[in-house]
């Protein structure tokens, strides 16, 4: 077993990590560990944009960026919180540019920006182009950027290494635990400041946009080591995912124009939301196609409907809405040329001609590791941190996206944060002595991973995961109720129970031996699924992305509050909560 | 349908040498994707086949491989593509020309290497007064466009017979990473490149035989890319 030294050890090569990275290394001695290669993070499949109120088209600025990231939370991000996002979106949109990140340019040369769900003039108005793109790319070209930048700065990497454990000592984290993928050799890494960066878990239902890798392990290993998950009730189901697979359709699509059309050719989200029609915030969206395919007016009678980007049906509407700007097929060419890939690849749909067929997609988890605007992880409702480590990223929930997250306001949360998470972690190392590490500081998790290696049961891990999907996806989706959450949480414990006890893999080597790590990965889906399951339940009102049947109405009265949950070393669930932030914009009905 | 899937196998724990293992699979379904049959194998039938995988939409670049004979990205190889009636085979091998490691996983390093040799990162230290932006006109943001595409997934390069013969040579990838920086507007390390591409490992190795062209998952044209760097060794 080798054991490794670094001031800063990161974990995770995504968006956040990287940029954390970039900064903590300009003076400490940094270290970014991923079970990816970088530039196979998911922050690459990000699509359509990143906000920033630069105003290149029309005026925007960021106190109206707050206004909307606050009503699309449902008043339930951190105010405060929501204030950093925004002003320093701008400064990181800049800085990414002049790390060379190739952005689409507007006719005088500036960032070109395009509509997006939920952003606005002038605290609702209409529709604002506030997000910042490279085409339909826009998440490759940050990831690339900065890893480019990485390269250039010389940053250490353990590519290819799975971390599957913190060490902690007493209270005090100390480094952590990783398996080398290419010999499976266990390393310790020694740390005085740590930042998880490991992105979500949207492999925990069946419709997802998200990686076979996001499996949530960093949320997990955090919540064994008794730390609470804030906000885990709040997971985003984007509205257009491509039928039956998942895969994102950006709502850039919408954001040039696109509209979305039942079986009877119906624009049905002028019904839903009036002003903002297609634009409305992502769960409004998801539900309104939700109660489309529910009344029978889902395509064919079938559970998806059609988003149309067509250059006669967007032009048509752009006309009745008297806007001046008319599209044609080049224009989505150039504007939208992935999305035109996976519907031509996937389903032989050529979306310049014809609509494409989409469906609700797990997409965004808007909880996770609770921190401060700082990155420090919370111990409690109380905010005491965690000396020596932080979270940025999806991972994380500072909170800056509430009960529902606008889209674009991702990509710039990781910048944002991951910039304050590597400023932060290595201010912090600067001065910290090390903590000394545990005896057998892997022990533990070599006894739990030896169990998974050789399992002599009768369930693979595949059959774990399927049904935990089914069950996620149909009693923990877009809506809920207390009879099919109290299911849940049953059925996904009798499946943990299962995963203890009845396991079965086939690779009992060493060598890239996956088996054994995604039997693992599939363990932390099922605590996360729990968690999730078991605050959702607990939550007696509708908000965001928690959608109630037998609770519709929000209920500010009781639950504005954000949601701590924490497992004990028995496997028990307690929930606490704590208040939200609120500065200038007090709760008030959402409508769109 | 009913795929008879040909997989090159290596466990270096186990096998003296790699060997062809065959899986009957039925039902599948002509929009399947090889991914989908590799997953249906290793999660049903045998866990220690190794393959990398993440996105499964063709963005993360994990899954190049040689999908009968030709460099593809299992994720974005439908089945219907491949095989035409009810019944057919499919072969899978690692990509050639970088050590197997296990299965149809292979060592990266070499790639990245050759990557990392042409500077891929803009160079440029000044900033606009103000902290805003660089300016660039949508023909000059045009002028690099192909190159942004690329995900790294080196299916250009190990369907090069150059690069097989010589692995040494900086393959396309690595060309196409440097034409992204080289044309850039912005970018003021142009001649650095050129000089590590003009060396002997560099752009000379290129025989134009397009197959990296017709290998490249997100359309590059690579070849033409690679032919365009040359004409700059040229004229500089
Ligand atoms: C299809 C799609 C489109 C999107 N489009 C947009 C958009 O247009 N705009 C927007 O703002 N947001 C968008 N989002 C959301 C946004 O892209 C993600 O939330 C964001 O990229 C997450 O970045 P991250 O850095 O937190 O994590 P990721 O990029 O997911 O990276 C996670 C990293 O952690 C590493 N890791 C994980 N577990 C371990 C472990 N156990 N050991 C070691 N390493 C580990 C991985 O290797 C990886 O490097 C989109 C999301 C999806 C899925
Ligand atoms: S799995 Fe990402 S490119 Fe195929």
């Amino acid at each position: 077993m080798q054991t490794h030294r670094h001031e800063v050890i990161i974990v995770g090569a995504g968006g956040a990590g990287l940029m954390a990275a970039l900064y903590a290394s300009r003076n400490t001695d940094t270290a970014v560990i991923s079970k990816l290669y970088p530039t196979r993070s998911h922050t690459g499949a990000a699509q359509g944009g990143i906000s920033a109120a630069l105003g290149n088209h029309e005026e925007d600025n960021p106190d109206w960026h707050v206004y909307d990231t606050v009503k699309g939370s449902d008043y339930l991000a951190d105010q405060d919180a929501v204030e950093i996002l925004c002003r320093e979106a701008i400064d990181v949109v800049l800085e990414l540019e002049h790390m060379g990140l190739p952005f689409d340019r507007t006719p005088d040369g500036r960032i070109a920006q395009r509509r997006f769900g939920g952003h606005t003039s002038n605290f609702g108005e209409k529709p604002v182009r506030r997000a910042c793109h490279a085409a339909d790319r826009t998440g490759h070209m940050i990831l690339q950027t900065l890893y480019q930048q990485c390269i250039k700065n010389d940053v250490n990497f353990y590519d290819e290494f799975h971390v599957v454990d913190l060490i902690m000592n007493g209270d005090r984290p100390a480094g952590i635990v990783a398996i080398e993928l290419g010999t499976g050799e266990m390393h310790i890494f020694q740390a005085k400041s740590i930042l998880f960066a490991t992105g979500g878990w949207g492999k925990v239902w069946q419709i997802s946009s998200n990686a076979y890798t996001l499996t949530g392990d960093g949320n997990a290993i955090l919540l064994r080591k008794g730390l609470p998950a804030q906000d885990m009730e709040f997971y985003q189901f984007h509205p257009t995912g491509i039928f039956r697979l998942g895969i994102l359709i950006t709502e850039g699509v919408r954001g040039e124009g696109g509209v979305l059309l039942n079986d009877k050719g119906e624009r049905f989200m002028e019904r839903y939301a009036p002003t903002i029609k297609d634009l409305a915030s992502r769960d409004v969206v998801s539900r309104a196609i939700y109660l489309e395919v529910q009344e029978g007016r889902g395509i064919n009678g079938k559970g998806y409907v059609h988003l149309d980007i067509t250059p006669e049906t967007v032009n048509h509407y752009l006309q009745k809405e008297g806007e001046k700007r008319r599209i044609d097929r080049e224009y989505i060419e150039t504007k939208l040329p992935d999305i035109l890939d996976f519907c031509r690849t996937y389903l032989g749909v050529d979306p310049v001609h014809e609509p494409m067929p989409v469906q609700p997609t797990a997409h965004y988890a808007m909880g996770g590791i609770p921190t401060n605007a700082e990155t420090e992880i919370l111990a409690n409702a109380a905010g005491d941190i965690v000396p020596g480590l932080y979270a940025a990223g999806e991972c994380a929930c500072v909170s800056v996206h509430g009960a529902n997250r606008l889209g674009t306001n991702s990509l710039n949360d990781l910048v944002v944060f991951g910039r304050r998470g590597g400023l932060r972690a290595a201010e912090y190392a600067k001065d910290a002595d090390w903590v000394p590490l545990p005896d057998d500081p892997a022990g533990e998790i070599r006894a739990a991973l030896e169990g998974i290696r050789n399992a002599n049961g009768s369930t693979r891990p595949i059959e774990l995961r399927e049904r935990m999907m089914t069950i996620m996806s149909r009693d923990v989706g877009v809506f809920r109720t207390e009879e099919g959450m109290s299911r849940a949480l049953e059925e996904i414990r009798e499946l943990q129970e299962t995963f203890r006890t009845d396991l079965t893999i086939d690779d009992t080597g060493h060598i890239f031996n996956f088996d054994l790590l995604e039997a693992w990965e599939t363990g932390n889906l099922l605590d996360l699924a729990e968690v999730t399951a078991a605050s959702a339940l607990a939550r007696r009102e509708s908000r965001g992305a928690h959608s109630r049947e037998d609770f519709p109405e929000r209920d500010d009265e009781n639950f504005l509050t954000h949601t701590l949950a924490t497992v004990d070393v028995n496997g028990k669930i307690s929930l606490d909560y704590k208040p939200v932030v609120i500065t200038k914009h007090q709760p008030k009905e959402r409508v769109y | 349908m009913e795929v008879t899937l040909k997989v090159r196998r290596f466990n270096p724990e186990q096998d003296e040498k790699p060997y062809f293992a065959e899986y009957t699979l039925k039902d599948v379904e002509p929009v399947d994707r090889v991914l989908d049959l590799l997953h249906h194998v290793k999660w049903y039938i045998d866990g220690t086949l190794a393959l990398r995988r993440s996105c499964a939409h063709g963005i993360c670049g994990s899954d190049a491989m040689r999908i009968n004979g030709v460099n593809m990205l299992a994720c974005k190889a439908l089945v219907q593509n491949l095989i035409k009636g009810e019944r057919g085979t499919i072969q899978v091998e690692p990509m050639y020309g970088l050590k197997v490691i296990k299965d149809l996983v292979v060592d990266m390093e070499p790639f990245f290497d050759h990557y990392r040799s042409v500077m891929p990162f803009l160079v440029n230290d000044t900033i606009p007064e103000g902290g805003r932006e660089r300016l660039q006109t949508p023909e000059q943001r045009e002028r690099f466009d192909e190159g942004t595409k690329c995900i790294l997934c080196a299916a250009c390069t190990t369907s090069c017979p150059s690069y097989w013969a010589n692995g040494t040579y900086v393959g396309p990838a690595a060309i196409v990473q440097a034409h992204r920086f080289i044309f850039d507007s912005r970018d003021e390390a142009g001649a650095d490149r050129l000089a590590v591409l003009s060396e002997e490992n560099g752009v000379w190795r290129c025989r134009t035989i397009f197959n990296c062209t017709t290998a490249c998952p997100r359309e590059i044209p690579v070849t033409q890319l690679i032919a365009e760097v040359k004409g700059e060794i040229g004229r500089r």
